[in-house]
């Protein structure tokens, strides 16, 4: 009896938990083969290679963490946000829409500052511009669909600047917690959804 | 005479495809010049100018030790090179480990002929008209699979372990974007404004295309680029720093997407837009 227990927990070892210790061990592996392989180029420093906690969870957990610790973390990161001083979530969407088309920023080729949003890389939103990706859902007629109200405006600010306290394991970057966008900039792609007078609005 | 022809054409290609703004009705037209193209291309494939570029420095008595790279072993032994190609990145017992095309040969020069790493390392990506000795050399090794099944080992523990450590790079998220590559290459019908992202995770036809194709001759820029160039810039993109040369990451990445590839039929060096 005894060794039947004993039995059947070697075998669930075997089966399920030995592979979960071999994921993270392959895992260090790669981690080391990294560092060792990766050199900094422009301002692409190696620190880069190191996850941060949101990071590390969504590989662990194949984007897919525990509810509580996505509750954890998400509260920490919306907790990070800084919201403009003014009270002003809004900018120029003309402005915003130069920075929605740029897909530079943060790259090895880039200089710093020199940044975009490529949110037509993930996003389709102004009906004139047909060439766009589709990683993320349509943002076509956001503000005219979802409403032009103070709370929507925040919360766009709110998105951009950091995707993951509303979705821990978003595809979206955080462009606000990355340091790619500065708070006019923010401002000024969140125009561009939310003003009336914006082409993805028409 | 035949490749004089194909140059030209594939240069007219190249400067219309740099004029044009970046908008999904060009890049309609240039997907529908890109189809003529290839048609014209098909049985002209500028990757042969390459290819007979790599077979010339694969003969020729070269570098400080003044040998050729004819007692290379690409895996199934000294000098043999049909199939090689399709059956890597695979164990090598000298090295002990898993290496990929490039790599190899990088090493096949470095030992049989005494060039030096860094120098192999320093400029790897051809531009213009310059185009790295082992580009040529892989698109000449590739040449020598062509029509077959890729068929990439998965028999020695080193072989199994190197696949599951690239699964793992493969979908490693950081950086200051958060990115993968399993952001962009690991669901079905992704695209990147219209450039359409393969999904590598999938074993089969949409894995292969990592595999098919390349080495490739890009229309944008018309040169000659390997699988080395391809995760450079992908890595770029991914906002990560730069992976070494011909390094063992590079060639762990490549095992993970080769294996899911197996089964697939590779068809030679071809073009890439
Ligand atoms: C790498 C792809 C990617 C990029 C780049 C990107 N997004 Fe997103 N975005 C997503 C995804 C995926 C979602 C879906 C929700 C989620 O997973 O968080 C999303 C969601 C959103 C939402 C919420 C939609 C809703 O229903 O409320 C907004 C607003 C948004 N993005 C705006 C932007 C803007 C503005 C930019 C450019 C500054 C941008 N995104 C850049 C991938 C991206
Ligand atoms: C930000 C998005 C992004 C990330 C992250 C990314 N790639 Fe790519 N990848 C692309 C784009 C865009 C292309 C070009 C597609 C085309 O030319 O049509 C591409 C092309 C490729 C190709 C060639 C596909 C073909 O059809 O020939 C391979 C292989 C590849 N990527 C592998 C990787 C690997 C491995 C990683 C992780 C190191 C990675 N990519 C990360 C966007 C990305």
């Amino acid at each position: 009896m005894r060794k039947a227990i004993v039995f059947a927990g070697v075998a669930a070892v075997a089966a399920g938990c030995a592979t979960m210790q071999d994921e993270a061990a392959y895992r260090e592996q790669a981690v080391a083969w990294m560092k060792r392989d990766f050199h900094a180029r422009g301002m692409a420093k190696t620190d880069r290679l190191n996850q941060d906690e949101l990071q590390r969870a969504c590989t662990q957990y194949n984007n897919n963490p525990p509810e509580a610790l996505v509750k954890r973390v998400e509260a920490a990161e919306m907790a990070g946000i800084k919201l403009p001083a003014d009270g002003k979530y809004l900018g120029d969407w003309k402005r915003g829409q130069r920075i929605a088309s740029s897909g530079r920023g943060m790259t090895w080729s880039d200089k710093p500052g020199a940044a975009g949003g490529s949110c037509y890389n993930c996003h389709q939103l102004s009906p004139q511009q047909p060439s766009f990706g589709t990683i993320g859902p349509s943002l076509r007629g956001y503000g005219k669909t979802r409403g032009y109200t103070a709370e929507n405006r925040k919360y766009v600010y709110q998105r951009i600047y950091n995707s993951k306290a509303f979705s821990m394991c978003s595809t979206m970057p955080r462009f606000g917690h990355s340091g790619t966008l500065n708070e006019q900039q923010i401002k000024d792609v969140a125009a561009y959804l939310m003003d009336p007078a914006s082409p993805v609005n028409q | 005479m035949r490749y004089a022809r194909v140059l030209c054409a594939a240069a007219g290609l190249a400067v219309g495809l740099a004029g044009q703004p970046a908008t999904a009705q060009s890049d309609d037209r240039t997907a529908a010049e890109f189809d003529k193209f290839r048609e014209v291309l098909e049985e002209a494939n500028p990757a042969e100018l390459w290819e007979l570029k790599g077979e010339e420095l694969w003969r020729q008595k070269r570098g400080p030790k003044n040998a050729s790279l004819e007692q290379c072993d690409l895996g199934l032994g000294a000098g043999v090179l049909k199939g090689a190609y399709v059956q890597l990145p695979r164990y090598f017992a000298d090295t002990g480990k898993v290496m990929d095309a490039e790599q190899r040969i990088v090493h096949c020069m470095i030992t049989l002929q005494g060039f030096k790493y860094e120098d192999l390392a320093n400029r790897p990506f051809s531009r213009g008209n310059y185009t790295p000795d082992p580009v040529s050399i892989v698109t000449y090794v590739a040449a020598q699979s062509r029509e077959m099944k890729i068929a990439v080992p998965q028999s020695h523990p080193k072989e199994r372990e190197t696949y599951e450590i690239g699964r793992q790079i493969f979908f490693y998220r950081a950086g200051p974007w958060d990115f993968s590559c399993a952001s962009c290459h690991g669901a079905d019908g992704l695209r990147i404004r219209t450039q359409n992202l393969p999904n590598f995770t999938k074993p089969g036809a949409q894995a292969a295309r990592s595999f098919i194709g390349w080495p490739g001759y890009r229309m944008t820029g018309g040169v000659m680029h390997s699988l080395q160039w391809r995760m450079n810039d992908c890595f770029r993109q991914q906002r990560f720093p730069e992976p070494g040369y011909a390094s063992d990451t590079i060639a762990a990445l490549l095992t993970y997407m080769a294996v899911n590839s197996n089964g697939q039929l590779y068809r030679g060096p071809g073009i890439k837009r």
